[in-house]
């Protein structure tokens, strides 16, 4: 026996290429569409957990002062403003906060790093906090320094590599004409702190002569406090500027979104092209077929018949296409990664396309749905033929 | 068939005007006639004659403008006022099967699945178990499983009278069925028509130009300008 589908399959297979075609412009077009929603989801899963791994959510610093060593180097090391430590004991009243975290920022020129010299960044972290707040970092070698006097370093991966230095070395603060021992190298992490070297607080304080300055205080809220209730706190204290990470991300999606609408908009016009092409093929086979349509009617076919026959057409080319496109889009999500990676202005680190079930289930949602809207036009179309066309076409 | 057997198609001053531009076209002038199960009637006639026009309006698959179609004494036309689509598809499943000059066969499904074909959207009850007697009558069930490409001109237009019979209709319509054959085909369809018409009954309504083929019906109409100029009934008719 025969039934419907076997019928409307059968069909596609007259036009080969033809059907083919149209499979891969719905293919392309469902491949995109995975690729994007997958996008969309791994960004900010991606965005949030760099974030997370600031391990501080909020960051206080000097009013005017740069809060990001790229900033620092921009200004030739310069342009450091600094605060009173005793800010860290008035902060830590604040019932919000649960961590904190003091900082000192320094920059000096090295006129052995690159062809022209350079600057080194220096932070001096407090050992007792900062490494139980940043507890991601991992270690490529050693340990972080114990002693908050210590002529130590631990050096990030990239700072590490730069100098060529393993734990045990030692490294010179030019200017100051210090030696420090290295007793930590940090795995990469995609961050600033790849390329910044960590010393102690109290001893960078001491050789710089900046006993009772920072640069940075980090804290980390209690998880169910109010980081909005505490930040408005913090903005009454005299001289200081509050980087909420929350502003910050705000501030890079904001950057992304631009990017984003432009690659939803390549989307839509991917699915108004396929879906052009959908109708195209389908009226195109249901104009060729206006005979045998009619035939199909004598033979006691009604409209709805035919309409629900030309539909499955339809529907076969569309989920072919999007099947192959989701396959397709999982097989080659590294490659869009790396793709989407140059168009954006700020990656994070990990995998920017996250592809799951769900995903792929909505993505064949949109596909049928296309299927089931480009089809009905045609369908109707071929519902309408009577049975007298078939006959007609004879006279000619 | 006999001149006892119940009237299954009667017409009654069936007229068809085409209109092109300004211009009335009478195709089909005020034709009357009735045909009786088990008959065999060729329509002839020059081309332009209105001999397909009036077997499509005989068929359900046009409406004339004006008279009156009984099929089984069911009216389905009168003066202008027909059935809906959807009960005229009924009356064309119920009552007609059709073959023309073109075969229509989807090239990519087998014989069989071809003759089937009308089972995906109708099937009239018992007519399962005809489907190999269909097969066999024919003289194609030995080419079921060939696609139509594989197989000649004569076959294909057996299929496709396969697939019109499939349903079992009341009445075989055929629009020049052997216009795509040679001399020898169009014998051997002549005779297959013949066979089902003698020993299956069936009735048959044929338009053709090939006077041989005209021959085997037992009563040959010839139309001229839209109405019937002659009518005759052929020697080898049985009482």
């Amino acid at each position: 026996m025969i039934n419907i589908f076997q019928v409307a399959y059968k069909n596609l297979l007259r036009k080969k290429a033809r059907s083919a075609l149209t499979i891969v412009g719905i293919a392309l077009a469902a491949w995109v569409l995975v690729s994007l929603l997958g996008f969309n989801r791994g960004y900010e899963m991606s965005l949030n957990r760099d974030i997370d791994n600031l391990g501080f959510q909020i960051l206080v610093t000097a009013k005017g002062c740069p809060y990001e060593a790229a900033t620092l180097m921009l200004k030739g090391g310069t342009g450091l403003r600094y605060m009173k430590a005793d800010v860290v004991a008035q902060i830590s009243k604040e019932p919000e906060v649960d961590e904190i975290t003091p900082m000192l920022m320094q920059a000096v020129f090295d006129p052995n790093k690159g062809e022209s010299g350079g600057y080194s960044a220096y932070l001096g972290v407090d050992p007792a906090t900062f490494p139980k707040m940043k507890s991601f970092l991992e270690f490529k070698q050693g340990k972080w320094f114990t002693d908050p006097e210590a002529l130590e370093a631990v050096m990030g991966y990239e700072a590490a590599e730069l100098e060529q230095r393993e734990v045990g070395d030692p490294l010179l603060i030019t200017e100051k004409n210090v030696e420090v021992k290295v007793v930590g190298i940090l795995k990469r992490t995609g961050t600033q702190d790849d390329g910044t070297i960590f010393l102690p607080l109290k001893m960078v304080q001491k050789t710089f002569d900046k006993t009772d300055d920072l640069t940075g205080i980090g804290i980390k809220v209690k998880k169910e406090a109010s980081i909005s209730k505490l930040e408005d706190k913090l903005y009454q204290l005299p001289d200081v500027q509050v980087v909420s990470m929350s502003q910050v991300k705000q501030t890079i999606m904001t950057l992304v979104s631009t990017a984003k609408v432009m690659v939803f908009s390549i989307a839509l016009i991917a699915i108004l092209i396929s879906v052009v092409g959908v109708v195209n093929t389908i009226l195109m086979s249901v104009m060729e077929r206006l005979q045998e349509i009619g035939i199909l009617k004598s033979m006691g076919a009604t409209a709805w018949d035919i309409f629900k026959l030309i539909w499955l057409e339809t529907l076969i080319l569309c989920i072919s296409g999007g099947v192959i496109g989701a396959f397709f889009a999982l097989g080659t999500a590294r490659l869009t990664d790396v793709l989407i990676r140059r168009l954006l202005p700020y990656a994070p680190s990990g995998g920017l396309v996250q592809i799951n079930p769900s995903l792929v289930l909505l993505t064949f949602g949109i596909v049928i749905l296309i299927g089931l809207l480009s089809g009905v036009y045609p369908s109707w179309k071929a519902g309408r033929v009577r049975p007298l066309e078939a006959i007609r076409s004879q006279v000619e | 068939m006999s001149q006892t057997s119940p009237i299954v198609l009667e017409a009654h001053d069936l007229v068809k005007i085409f209109h092109r531009g300004s211009e009335d076209i009478p195709a089909i002038n005020h034709v009357s006639l009735s045909i009786r199960e088990g008959e065999f009637v060729a329509f002839v006639g020059p081309s332009g004659s209105g001999k397909t026009t009036l077997i499509n309006i005989l068929g359900c698959l046009d409406n004339p403008t004006s008279g009156k179609l009984s099929l089984d004494g069911r009216v389905v036309v009168d003066e202008g006022r027909v059935l809906s689509e959807s009960a005229l598809t009924k009356v064309r499943r119920d009552i007609f099967g059709y073959i023309f000059q073109k075969f229509y066969l989807i090239p990519t499904l087998t014989v069989q699945e071809n003759v089937l074909l009308p089972f995906t959207f109708y099937r009239k009850p018992g007519a399962d178990a005809e489907v190999g007697r269909i097969l066999k009558l024919l003289g194609i069930d030995h080419r079921k499983d060939h696609l139509p490409g594989e197989i000649s001109g004569g076959e294909m237009q057996r299929v496709a009278i396969a697939r019109a019979l499939i349903n079992r209709p009341r009445i075989l319509l055929a629009d020049e069925p052997t216009g795509n054959l040679d001399t020898r085909r169009s014998e051997e369809i002549g005779e297959l028509l013949k066979g089902l018409n003698r020993r299956e009954g069936l009735t048959i309504i044929l338009v053709t130009h090939n006077p041989a083929l005209a021959n085997i019906a037992d009563r040959i109409i010839e139309l001229r300008d839209g109405a019937i100029y002659k009518e005759s009934w052929s020697s080898n008719r049985e009482a």
